[in-house]
């Protein structure tokens, strides 16, 4: 049992954790997990509390999970979507936030496609603000899914041989993952096309290779990410049937890892792109397992985020009962 | 925190423990329908004795729950950083039972409070008993205890020591004084 306490307002990337937080968030949601399996499926931690969800990015499953997440903790929830709001009338971001802090918010979770507005929200916001994937900056809580299902699946992350193929250059959940996966002691190794792993990130202290069967070899775990066809846009790739033969897996090619090797994706899955049917739905994958895991994890950073308060947030200043006249 | 008094130790602890199981077998004229659910850490400690002393006397296998009451607490938006939450465990069916709830000290009742509802989300259990080791007193919730170890008057600036072996290497109930008070 870690005995670190959370005190961090915001959850903004796993760069910025130690490894004692990310234990402590990993052994919160395994207590949260049992949450999900009662009759009844819900707990008052969170009672008045208010969760706005500011997607500003499609999503389906890290949408789905948070709200689930806030409406099993007993919070109100708010959703807001790009299409929506007055953005699409030329408010700025900061702007449509401070509104929306201004009905007396709790905790702000941002999805968008510029790496780095969670942190610049965060830093005028007195409320809580969760990175739900910014750019391709990062998706803690996805890499804090895939810790956990790990650990859940292996009993352990330290000495773990981690393989990541894919689109390494744009996934945020490709940068959570080596953070906190490196954090926690295990050994990552990075597979992909080589336009499409940054140069230089074996300094981050990972292996790159360009073959899948060396990525395969050896590993206990092999995650594969989404190929992100609406950003192909530069050329990075001869043809996604080229990068299907190279990089998908089959089940052929499972068979040349360790029979325990359990298959991971993030989701949405390109079937028959970088994952093969066979493998997605086989015994080996436990895709669905991270999906349901998503919503304990996500119940332990909305918990934890809303106690941490340090010092220096501001405290709330009384309603004044009539307007002062000097 | 400093010590005041010795209130009860192991053999004290073990009695009050094996009464406590006497009275409950005799007043549910046996243990059918019965389960024992305890707060977690100090009261899980004793259901998990209570358990073996029914198993003793009634060689009887009640079913054993133990609840982590963090969620419920009634103070969550007044304190920081949030309190760890351990696991709840409750492998049996709720509907129906009677459960006996079981805590070390018996205090405001705010514990217990939060307990029942935790314990309501799980089902409809057919009655909830309470089950303490201590009880000092000075409730600020209509609660009351059906078993109880020791009744024990405190001053409200005292504090009550309830250490026990399976958490604490050893067994004692003690009295002490909060620090800052003379």
């Amino acid at each position: 049992m870690t005995t670190a306490a959370w005190t961090h307002k915001d959850l903004l990337g796993l760069e910025e954790l130690s490894a004692e937080e990310l234990t402590l968030l990993l052994e919160q949601a395994r207590a949260f997990k049992e949450v999900s399996l009662r009759p009844i499926k819900k707990v008052p931690a969170l009672r008045g509390r208010t969760v706005v969800l500011f997607f500003l990015e499609p999503s389906t499953r890290t949408r789905t999970s948070f709200e689930l997440a806030a409406k099993r903790l007993s919070a109100d929830i708010l959703n807001i979507q790009a299409s929506s709001t007055s953005l699409t009338k030329g408010e700025t971001i900061l702007d449509t936030v401070r509104n929306i802090e201004a009905m007396k918010v709790d905790i702000l979770v941002i999805r968008h496609s510029v790496s780095g507005i969670p942190l610049k929200v965060a830093k005028t916001a007195a409320a809580s603000v969760v990175n739900a994937g910014d750019g391709s900056h990062e998706h803690p809580t996805q890499g804090l899914v895939d810790l956990y299902t790990m650990l859940e699946k292996k009993g352990t992350i330290a000495g773990l041989n981690v393989s990541i193929v894919g689109d390494i250059a744009h996934s945020r959940v490709a940068r959570s993952n080596l953070w906190g996966l490196t954090k926690l002691g295990a050994r990552v190794t990075l597979c992909g096309p080589p336009t499409l792993v940054p140069a230089g990130i074996e300094q981050l202290g990972v292996k790159v290779t360009y073959s899948l069967k060396e990525a395969i070899r050896d590993a206990d775990v092999l995650m594969l990410l989404r190929l992100q066809l609406e950003r192909q846009t530069q050329n990075l790739l001869p043809s996604i049937r080229e990068y299907a033969k190279l990089f998908g897996v089959d089940r052929e090619k499972l068979a040349w890892g360790k029979p325990d090797l359990i298959v991971m994706h993030p989701g949405p899955v390109n079937r028959g792109v970088e994952l093969a049917p066979d493998v997605a739905d086989g015994p080996q994958s436990v895709i669905y397992d991270q999906v349901t895991n998503g919503v304990a994890v996500r119940m332990a950073v909305l918990y934890l985020v809303s106690g941490g308060r340090p010092a220096k947030a501001p405290a709330a200043k009384p309603v004044p009962a009539h307007p002062v006249t000097a | 925190m400093q010590i005041k008094s010795r209130i009860l130790d192991a053999d004290a602890i073990r009695r009050a423990v094996t009464r406590i199981a006497h009275e409950i077998v005799e007043r549910h004229g046996g243990t059918e329908h019965l389960a024992i659910v305890g707060i977690r850490t100090r009261g899980a400690v004793l259901a998990e004795r209570l358990v073996q002393a029914i198993r003793q006397i009634d060689a009887a296998e009640v079913p054993l729950g133990l609840l982590d009451i963090t969620l419920y607490r009634d103070d969550l938006t007044t304190i920081g950083p949030s309190p760890v939450v351990h696991q709840t465990e409750i492998p049996f069916e709720m509907s129906d039972r009677r459960i006996i709830l079981v805590d070390d000290v018996l205090y405001t009742g705010r514990t217990v409070r939060a307990a029942l509802d935790a314990l309501i989300d799980y089902g409809r259990p057919a009655l909830i008993q309470l089950a303490v080791l201590v009880d000092r007193g000075h409730r600020e919730l209509p609660i009351r205890p059906d078993y109880v170890g020791k009744n024990l008057p405190t001053a409200p600036e005292e504090i009550v020591v309830v250490r026990l072996a399976e958490s604490d290497g050893t067994d004692e109930v003690m009295i002490a004084e909060r620090e800052g008070t003379s």
